[in-house]
């Protein structure tokens, strides 16, 4: 089943064209990573999911993005309905400065849940789901700046799951994080996606031929290769993509 | 002889980097100076003695009493602990209403010994001249002590009246609270209308409309108090008589509007500031989650900048307590206790701009002019550490 | 298709209190606007009658209810000069010291702290301060020369701050250039540093001006004089001045009803000067931005 499928997709900042006519289709229930090198628009791309780049003045999109059928970019679609189905992780780790307990809950209380047992439940539930839960069960009530990086990045992806999106984009999750931190964010991909969509940006090879099923590669604003990342890392059809994940530019 | 010259300005630098150190220390020397005389002064005008009946047990009288008994409010000596009698006020214009200009002699020199007769004959006389008309020999009466100020007759007392004799009273607690009362509801006036274009302007606006705001708000911040005063004064003040159907248009709630109004800029632009450091990635992240913009706005952004924002009110609160002119000009200057927003009041500063120029240099009123000066000095420097404080404290 | 459903109506719910709350917020601010015009429209259009020639040019006339405003002109401007010869050396000499010498020590957290707190100071206090130092302890009497360094001291902090505000907003790699030249700290910031501070310094003394121009409570015991029939000779007279002259003829002079006409026209001149100075001050940001951009 296709889950994200963008057709032909132009987006420019003012007059620089950042992403020029990108399709690509993304299955549900898999996990596809996006690397290239900075700039290419790897990240702009995925902002497009979930329409973040509405919040940056002076930007332009052509083309269409379809989420289960539907035309995000549609005049009718509202952006706040469909963030919450697509939720996002950022870079680096951005915890509210409330506690950890609100951190989890901000989703569902922006969105018009009231009933406490529910939040609790629920909060608890994506705690455990991102493997925090142990670490963190006995302070809720304390700061979420308290958290290690990693602790901090893990309480934002149940803060991301605690409204139950569909899709979960995450941009470079780990980059801000040491190797240990980062492989349990791996571990937790791997884990994921058999409930949720995922797409990551990534600069690491190793960690998108890890978690992925398949790989887009992106070059100057276009996308050079799309395929399976067994595929792409092992015997890739472009001689660019064979430059890039050889390491020998990038 | 280069290299002379670089120490030479760079010394300069440094004294120049001083400067503000400097002008504060100054500023708290010489304030006490000028003021630190009052509690040295006789309640009473210097030259003057109080005299009584010898049989009068009351030793002391307090300013406030002195008053109310020469304004005829206190009219038995058992009202202030003495005897059970009526008390009879004296003052030396008063002497030829009990004895003819014969009797005092062609050039007064009978006078002293009047006012000794006098004072011997009225068990309930209380009487107020000159010292040099006090008898120095086998005088009939009782001179009372001079007392000095006392700092909780200032700091306490309930009234200003700077001009009363026989004694002048200088109660800081009416100009204090007129004070109070008038920025507090300047700034409950402006905080909202502050708050809503800050976060308007740091968070609403396109850019068009915020370059078309910012000098609006400088221009604001730049026209001169006494502007606003003029303006306060012929359109304010009337709108607020005919609007409330009031006796006079000069109320502490006039002296509010007009603060109000000149508190907003620095209100706006501390604010916005604050609204402006809350991280992109904390917005972002909101917004990911399916919040509006408004939710994000006060459940993320105000929280986070709400150190900044406190300042904001207690810079305002500030700038409303310093203000003289202004407030000088549209709130009526009646130095009582406030009981309600449409009665007229007089704040500190307005206390200190409209009387300082008939106090005599030196004298008891001057000097209180300047301990008032002291107190909101005292009180705006508290306001700005607190400032520091509030911003200089981790966030959440 | 329950749970949609619902969703749904909270998202319409979130969405009007959020239309709401920018609805009131967008109409706070153009009421913010129109006070200010309210306040400008009244003061121009009341002045403007008043305003002539004349009026700018002779002195005031039987009680201040006739003639001109031209000796509180003169006055504001003697003051404006004086002030700015004390405060603009050393507001820019102390501003370049706190950024380029002592950035971030302990003494500059501490230098800082007090130019805050000195911008903190009510102008009354100053007035007082200036009274008691320069016209009683250094005898100068009510006096051009006591005003203008009371209102010297007075707008010192503003001065100070936009000073390190242009220095800071510099980076340090055109200071690294010069220095590794072989330039010394002084010639890196006489040559290269205050150059490029220059414009942003400048739109400081500009607005510093204006701030002079229409302080009242510093001036009131230090040099304003209430009515003088000829003009100052000396720094140490008395002067008029603006500001003063507006307050007089609008609470206190002979005869209050008749000398409106004066009152609109002195508040008229006091805002046009503001209008002037942020106007310049906010050409020179532009046109120096715009050429910054530029290169």
């Amino acid at each position: 089943m296709i889950k994200i499928d963008a057709q032909n997709v132009d987006f420019y900042y003012g007059s620089f064209h950042a992403l020029k006519n990108i399709s690509m289709q993304i299955e549900a229930n898999t996990s596809v990573a996006f690397i290239g090198p900075s700039g290419c628009g790897k990240s702009t791309f995925l902002r497009l999911f979930n329409r973040m780049n509405d919040l940056i003045p002076d930007t332009r999109l052509e083309g269409k993005i379809f989420i289960d059928g539907h035309n995000i970019y549609d005049k009718g679609v509202k952006v706040d309905t469909l963030r919450k189905d697509v939720g996002m992780v950022f870079q680096k780790p951005n915890p509210f400065p409330k506690t950890i307990f609100e951190n989890v809950a901000y989703g569902l209380r922006v969105n018009g849940v009231k009933d406490k047992d529910y939040i609790e439940e629920t909060v608890i539930k994506s705690l455990k789901q991102v493997v925090l839960w142990d670490e963190v069960k006995d302070k809720l009530k304390d700061s979420a700046f308290a958290l290690s990086g990693g602790q901090q990045q893990r309480l934002c992806i149940a803060r991301a799951l605690a409204i139950s999106p569909s899709i979960l984009l995450m941009d470079e999750p780990t980059s801000a994080l040491d190797p240990i931190s980062t492989s349990k964010i791996e571990d937790l991909v791997h884990e994921l996606k058999k409930d949720y969509t995922i797409v990551i940006v990534t600069h690491n090879m190793q960690q998108a031929a890890r978690v992925s099923d398949k790989t887009g590669y992106f070059y100057l604003g276009e996308l050079i290769e799309y395929g399976e990342t067994r595929k792409i890392f092992t015997n890739p059809e472009k001689e660019s993509t064979q430059n890039y994940i050889t390491g020998r530019f990038g | 002889m280069r290299k002379f010259f670089e120490k030479l300005v760079e010394g300069g630098l440094l004294i120049s980097g001083s400067v503000s150190s400097l002008t504060i220390l100054l500023i708290v020397v010489f304030l006490f100076k000028e003021a630190g005389g009052l509690f040295n002064t006789p309640s009473t005008e210097e030259g003057y003695v109080l005299a009584v009946h010898n049989t009068n047990e009351v030793a002391k009288l307090s300013p406030e009493q002195l008053m109310d008994i020469f304004d005829g409010n206190i009219t038995n000596w058992k009202e202030i602990g003495g005897n059970d009698v009526e008390i009879l006020p004296f003052r030396l214009s008063d002497l030829t209403n009990y004895y003819s200009e014969e009797e005092l002699g062609s050039e007064f020199q009978y006078v002293p010994q009047k006012i000794s007769e006098l004072i011997g004959k009225e068990p309930g006389i209380i009487a107020f001249f000159p010292e040099q008309y006090l008898l120095q020999e086998h005088f009939q009466g009782k001179v009372l002590p001079t007392q000095n100020i006392t700092p909780s007759e200032f700091f306490g007392g309930t009234k200003w009246y700077p001009t009363a004799t026989p004694a002048p009273i200088f109660g800081l607690i009416p100009l204090l609270l007129g004070t109070l009362l008038v920025s507090i509801g300047a700034i409950v006036l402006s905080l909202p209308f502050g708050l809503a274009v800050a976060i308007y302007m740091a968070e609403i606006a396109n850019h068009r409309m915020r370059d078309f705001l910012k000098p609006i708000i400088e221009l604001l911040a730049g026209i001169p108090s006494v502007v606003y005063g003029f303006f306060g004064l012929v359109v304010i003040v009337p709108l607020i008589q005919k609007t409330f159907d009031l006796p006079v248009g000069e109320t502490a709630f006039a002296g509010s509007v007009v603060l109000a109004i000149m508190a907003l800029p620095t209100i706006i632009t501390v604010a916005e500031d604050a609204m402006r450091t809350t991280p992109r990635a904390m917005k972002e992240a909101s917004l990911a989650l399916g919040a509006t913009q408004w939710q994000t706005i006060y459940k993320v952004i105000i929280p986070y900048s709400i150190s900044g924002i406190t300042s904001a009110v207690v810079l305002g609160i500030g700038r409303a307590i310093g203000e003289t002119m202004a407030v000088l000009m549209v709130t009526g200057n009646a130095a009582v206790i406030p009981t309600s927003f449409f009665e007229p009041v007089r704040t500190i500063p307005a206390t200190i701009a409209a009387e300082l120029g008939e106090a005599p240099a030196g004298g008891a009123h001057y000097e209180a002019l300047f301990l008032l000066g002291v107190v909101l000095f005292l009180i705006t420097l508290l306001l700005s550490i607190s400032v520091e404080y509030i911003s200089s404290k981790r966030k959440i | 298709m329950e749970t949609v459903h619902k969703i749904d109506t909270i998202d319409r719910k979130k969405r009007s209190s959020q239309k709401f709350a920018f609805g009131f917020f967008t109409f706070l601010s153009y009421l913010v606007v129109a006070i200010l015009f309210v306040i400008l429209g009244f003061i121009i259009i009341k002045g403007g009658n008043v305003i002539s020639w004349d009026f700018l040019t002779k002195a005031p006339e039987e009680g201040m209810t006739k003639g001109g405003i031209y000796p509180a002109i003169i006055g504001t401007f003697y003051l404006i000069v004086g002030s700015s010869i004390i405060s603009f050396p050393i507001g820019i000499m102390s501003g370049i010291y706190m950024n380029e010498y002592a950035a971030n020590s302990k003494l500059v957290r501490f230098i800082r702290i007090m130019t805050n707190n000195l911008s903190g100071v009510p102008s009354v206090v100053f007035g007082l301060f200036g009274m008691s130092l320069f016209v009683n302890a250094l005898g100068w009497g009510d006096s051009i020369i006591a005003g203008s360094f009371t209102l010297a001291l007075m707008s010192l902090p503003l001065i100070i701050r936009t000073t390190e505000e242009a220095l800071k907003s510099i980076d340090d790699s055109f200071r690294h250039g010069s220095l590794a030249l072989g330039a010394t700290k002084l010639q890196t910031i006489r040559r290269v540093v205050l150059p490029m501070a220059f414009p942003n310094i400048i739109t400081g003394l500009i607005l510093s001006i204006g701030r002079v121009s229409g302080e009242t409570a510093p001036i009131l015991f230090t040099v304003a004089a209430y009515f003088l029939p000829q003009l100052p000779g000396s720094i140490f007279d008395q002067c008029m001045a603006l500001p003063y002259h507006l307050y007089v003829i609008s609470t206190s002079g002979t005869d209050i009803e008749a000398s409106r006409g004066m009152a609109y026209g002195t508040a008229l001149v006091l805002i046009a000067i503001v209008l002037v100075v942020n106007l310049l001050a906010n050409a020179l940001r532009n046109y120096f931005a715009k050429k910054v951009k530029m290169n």
